[in-house]
């Protein structure tokens, strides 16, 4: 199958280094401390932060000098179209982990010991990226529940079709078989489902970090307009 | 600008699924004139103020009038080339090499994703309204953009698309109205016919009755196709056309288990070969009766030509049950299934060459013809086609392409592409071999030969101070070769050591350190997989330079090689292997004949006839070290031919003689084949490209056995080494009883094939002819790519290299071993059919009387197989009328044919004496001719 073009384009018209449109909102479940949407193209997942609050349930604290991050990851019945079991399956405890150590990575946890945050993700709308699409959410829901981190923790995904990186796979790319790389930036979490050669690896992860970047420029913005409009209110 | 494309789609499971792709619209795609102002050109085409927009149909149907050099300045749209893509993937192809070649102007413009021309589906539109559409907005749009700078022309032969743009303010024109404002009235010929329901009109001038009449059954739709499929009335499979009897097909499919015979162009119901076809079986008593029909249709056709004796199993006619069913004893044979064809579900129609049937000139020169084209290949029915040159044409060989089969007429129609040549020509048989095997013959492009190393070259220090090339060039390393071979690939050594064993090296041509992957030199090598040796000439797989010197072993110069060096006790018994990179210097070229003289001549002393003699006697032990393990001696009809020097043409034909010096070279090829194949498969498990064998079935040996009793043979076919045995215990009184056994032996089996090692289990990897548990191609690959392919597999696994992407990519492992199996089978095809040819131009002049053997009984006569000169046809001995008249009868048992007085009877094996002489009962198909003295 062909997925790039000989004229450069990808199916959905896109170019090898062009991520699809990025949507996102802070502040969209009231109750949570901290909550957000994010949208990478038809991918959409909600994220909802409680926390640091006091550890409910005390055997699962290993360590005392530091807060204990839970998160629970999930995706909606209605997200891909046709109707998924619920059953809590390999992949979503292993995407719960993969996260969860993402975030624990990033959050300066020794700074709350003897605290749990939680992260809730459901994925609302699945098009590919879920993965990187749920670590965007949740910085975003982190930082909107003011949970001190030690940067905003990013995450695209790159992959390599028909002898070309490609930049942000959506579904259609993503399901293709080719080798995929998930990053995050920060701390570092690369996660790949097929070979590669060292070289081609390394410009498919020299892409997915521009794509992190440039996704942490666009976070930061929506962040600094938050923070705006938290001033102004106050002002008001 | 975003926008969202909704549509429904039918998953694998059968269900309906909404699905949402998003569409990123662009403004940054050009229109590709080179006139325009505001657009980038730095990737423009267009240079002509004219240009044509292409509708969808004129691509599928006109493509060999686009690809004639009078069209140019063309527009291609993004959702022309889907759709064409959708709907037939090889003229997608050849668009798409159009977009790409720099001497043409065809520029793609990407509709779908431009913001002006993007086209959202309207309600209740089906989907080719919808590209309709969008053709029309994109050619408005390219109308507005250019402005007064170019005039832009729409070409459909969509007559609703036609109306409803020049309604639109589009100027539109049909291709046949195109190609004759061009005002070359040879592209008319070009031009494909439109099918019958597109026009109504032109039924009125051809007033022969027969038209009228509808031939063939009507198509199944392709909903009906599937439902069909699904409940299992119907099968689906390809069509695959006996090449010895056109009105006989077979269709292998996977839901009966066994092959369905179809009998009869009416039951053929217009499929070609090739084609995937869904058919239906008749009842169980129309399979005799469909038989009895078959041979009375035959008459329309001429019979079995005399060939080249058959190989293998792939090309030997499987005619065994018609034989039998008219001998009379209908109960003894279980009826295979027959069936009919009831749709087709992909054609296999490219272009044929042959000739027209010849005709008289009509009255007034210049105007349309209606002719008749003979295709070259008998699978194939005869073509109709329109010409305007007919007076030109009718002694050529041309290129013709199949448009359409309708179902009021007998055969299908076309339009003539190209010519070739004159008939006759060896030059334009030549050609009509490779087209026909569809081996590509044309000159390297600059972009190839720019891969090249600089000339002259020599090896270079850096070669030499390369910590993975070993300097062996102390060495005193031979090669052994064909006489006039240029393409030496192969060189060997072999040294005594002082322990008593003896190293023995063999060193093949370091062609992947010219040759690297992804350069044009290894995409074009990887597309050709073979050399291709005809009889006058080579089709080199890579550009002479690399062939016949960079690469070739020759004498006193040095070379890079890849070599195989083993320790060898003086039992045989390899005691060590091991693989380098390395830089020889080759002391000798020997042809086979020297090579013999030298080791039989017991005055020589020299160095190099020792290591030929110690050779020899080592390769001796291999041999029958892997004749015990049960590797089969198979043996086949090769035939060597003295040709003239300066006109070409043939002087004699003799049997190809093997003598204990080719034997000797093809023990260490093999040995060393099964060394890397080891060592390959040991280091890439899942993607080492390896060759088998597939053990034959006993259904497949069944011809074999039959001829076997009927002479009071009895061979036992239970293992390789069984059959081997018994091959060797088939000695006759006659000396050429054996080789005769063996050829019938050889002709029972499949050829080996290449595949990816990840594609099956490691027991199927086996080869049964060698023996071998393992095997692979190493020794040539100058001309043979998989060769290449097995020599990058073997320097990763000695860390030299590192491995290609493609090895990563199974399905793409599995397709370039698929292609050079295709590849390889036709170099064959086309290497028998230039013997062919050149056997005809032999005896042409020459009829000859000659001794011939028996191999087969047929109904009216038998087959002859004539040993002096390799070929295989029938003879008849009633005449060609009375066919089945009663003067002979088979005696299916004793594999006989017996005259009813019990005079005479020819039996299987038996030598008779016939004459030969080419014939022409056809015009423009000469062929020879076997009577019995």
């Amino acid at each position: 199958m062909e997925y790039v073009s000989p004229e450069g384009l990808r199916l959905d018209g896109r170019r090898f280094n062009e991520m699809r449109q990025i949507v996102a909102e802070i502040g969209v479940v009231s109750k949570a401390d901290g909550s957000a949407v994010f949208e990478m193209g038809n991918t959409k997942v909600i994220a909802a932060v409680y926390g640091p609050r006091e550890i409910q349930n005390k055997s699962q604290q290993l360590k005392h000098d530091r807060a204990l991050v839970l998160c629970e990851y999930s995706m909606a019945q209605f997200s891909t179209g046709d109707r998924r079991r619920q059953k809590q399956d390999r992949r979503t405890t292993e995407l719960s982990l993969v996260i969860r150590q993402t975030m624990e990575a990033c959050i300066l946890t020794e700074l709350m010991p003897h605290s749990q945050i939680d992260i809730f993700l459901q994925v609302l709308q699945a098009d590919g990226g879920t993965r990187s699409a749920c670590i965007n959410a949740a910085t975003l829901a982190l930082a909107d529940a003011g949970i001190p981190m030690r940067d905003l923790a990013v995450s695209c995904s790159a992959g390599y079709l028909n002898s070309t990186p490609l930049l942000d796979l959506n579904y259609v790319e993503d399901s293709a078989g080719g080798a995929d790389v998930t990053v995050g930036i920060l701390p570092k979490t690369d996660k790949m489902d097929a070979k590669l050669p060292m070289e081609t690896f390394e410009t498919v992860f020299a892409l997915a970090s521009e794509g992190c970047k440039a996704i942490a420029e666009r976070i930061r913005e929506v962040l600094e307009e938050n923070t705006k409009q938290l001033e102004y209110r106050r002002a008001a | 600008m975003l926008q969202s494309k909704v549509f429904n789609k039918k998953t694998r499971g059968g269900r309906i699924q909404k699905q949402v792709r998003e569409v990123y619209l662009r403004d940054d795609i050009y229109c590709g004139a080179f006139a325009c102002k505001s657009c980038d050109t730095s990737a423009a085409r267009l240079s002509s103020p004219k240009i044509i927009v292409l509708d969808t149909n004129v691509v599928l149907h006109q493509i060999d009038l686009l690809e004639n050099q009078a069209i140019d300045n063309v527009v291609v749209l993004s959702v022309v080339l889907d759709e064409v893509k959708n709907r037939n993937r090889s003229v997608y192809n050849r668009i798409r090499a159009l977009c790409s070649n720099p001497a043409k102007q065809f520029y793609v413009f990407s509709n779908h994703v431009h913001k002006d021309t993007y086209v959202q589906a309207m309600e209740r539109e089906s989907a080719n309204d919808h590209n309709d559409r969008a053709i029309r907005v994109a050619t408005l749009w390219y109308q507005k953009h250019l402005g007064g700078t170019s005039q832009v022309l729409l070409v459909t032969n969509d007559r609703e698309n036609k109306r409803k743009a020049t309604e639109e303010g589009i100027s539109a024109e049909t291709i046949e109205a195109y190609v004759k404002s061009i005002g070359q009235p040879d592209l008319l010929d070009l031009l494909a016919q439109p099918t019958a329901e597109d026009i109504t009109m032109e039924d009125a001038d051809d007033s022969r009755p027969s038209k009228r009449k509808l031939v063939y059954l009507e198509h199944k739709p392709m909903s009906e196709i599937t439902a069909g499929l699904h409940r299992g009335i119907y099968h689906q499979g390809k069509l695959r056309v006996n090449r010895f009897n056109p009105f006989e097909a077979y269709v292998g499919s996977e839901s009966i288990g066994e092959e369905i015979i179809i009998y009869g162009r009416s039951n053929m119901n217009r499929a070609f070969d090739g084609d995937i076809v869904a058919i239906e079986l008749l009842p169980r008593d129309q399979w005799q009766e469909e038989k009895a029909l078959s041979i009375a249709e035959e008459d329309e056709d001429e019979d079995d030509t005399v060939h080249l004796a058959p190989n293998s199993a792939d090309d030997a006619p499987r005619i065994s049950s018609l034989a039998q069913e008219t001998s009379g004893d209908k109960n003894a044979v279980p009826a295979r299934p027959s069936g009919r064809v009831v749709g087709v579900i992909r054609r296999n129609w490219h272009s044929y060459c042959g000739s027209l049937e010849p005709m008289s000139l009509p009255a007034g020169s210049g105007g349309t013809a209606h002719a008749l084209f003979v295709s070259k290949d008998r699978r194939i029915p005869k073509i109709r086609i329109n010409t305007r040159q007919l007076q030109n044409l009718l002694n050529m060989r041309i290129v013709v392409a199949v448009d359409s089969w309708d179902r009021q007429s007998r055969y299908p129609s076309g339009h003539y592409v190209r010519p070739i040549g004159k008939i006759g020509d060896r030059e334009t048989e030549t050609e009509v071999v490779l087209i026909e095997n569809d081996v590509d013959y044309s000159p390297f492009s600059s972009q190839v030969l720019a891969c090249l190393p600089p000339l002259p070259w020599s090896v270079s220090s850096e070669d030499v101070s390369n910590p993975v090339r070993q300097d062996l060039r102390h060495l005193l390393v031979f090669s052994v070769d064909p006489p006039g071979c240029k393409d030496i690939d192969d060189a060997l050594h072999c040294t005594s050591l002082p322990n008593g064993n003896f190293e023995v090296g063999v060193h093949i041509a370091d062609v992947t350190n010219f040759v690297h992957p992804g350069t044009p030199l290894d995409d074009e090598a990887s597309k050709r997989g073979t050399s291709v040796y005809l009889v006058d000439r080579r089709i080199d797989m890579l550009p002479k330079p690399l062939t016949e010197d960079i690469c070739s072993l020759r004498a006193d110069v040095e070379r890079l090689a890849f070599s195989v060096i083993w320790e060898m006790s003086p039992e045989a018994e390899i005691i060590s292997t091991r693989f380098t990179k390395s830089i020889i210097k080759s002391s000798a070229a020997l042809s086979y004949v020297e090579a013999q003289a030298r080791m039989d001549d017991s005055r020589l002393t020299d160095t190099v006839t020792t290591d030929l003699r110690n050779m020899n006697t080592l390769a001796k032990i291999m041999r029958q070290r892997r004749i015990d393990r049960g590797a089969l001696t198979l043996a086949s009809a090769e035939v060597k031919f003295q040709i003239d020097t300066e006109t070409h043409d043939p002087l004699d034909i003799g049997m190809y003689q093997i003598r204990e010096a080719n034997q000797m070279v093809e023990e260490f090829m093999l040995a060393a084949n099964v060394s890397v194949a080891e060592q390959i498969l040991n280091q890439f498990s899942s993607c080492s490209l390896l060759r088998r064998h597939p053990t034959p079935t006993r259904e497949m040996l069944e011809p074999l056995l039959r001829t076997a009793a009927a002479i009071g043979l009895t061979l036992d076919v239970s293992s390789s080494k069984a059959l081997a045995d018994s091959l060797d215990r088939a000695v006759g009184e006659d000396p050429y009883f054996n080789k005769l056994i063996r050829i019938l032996a050889t002709r029972c089996m499949t050829q080996a094939v290449y595949f990816c090692s990840g594609d099956l289990t490691p027991p199927e990897y086996h080869h049964y002819g060698l023996a071998a548990p393992l095997y692979t191609h190493f020794t040539s690959p100058i001309r043979r790519y998989a060769d290449v392919f097995v020599h990058r597999l073997l320097a990763a696994s000695l860390g030299i290299y590192k491995l290609p992407t493609v090895f990563q990519d199974r399905p793409q492992l599995t397709s370039v071993a698929d292609n050079l199996n295709y590849r390889h089978r036709n170099a064959q095809m086309a290497s028998r059919a230039s013997v062919e040819l050149h056997t005809l131009i032999y005896f042409r002049n020459r009829p000859t009387d000659a001794e011939a053997r028996v191999v087969k009984i047929r109904s009216n006569g038998f087959i002859v197989f004539v040993p002096k000169y390799g070929i295989e046809g029938p003879v008849y001995l009633t005449a060609k009328g009375e066919k089945g008249a009663g003067d002979w009868y088979v005696d299916e048992e004793k594999q006989k044919i017996v005259k009813m007085d019990g005079s005479l009877s020819y039996s299987v094996l038996q030598t008779v004496k016939i004459h030969m002489e080419v014939v022409e009962p056809q015009p423009n198909r000469p062929k020879l001719q076997l009577t019995l003295l």
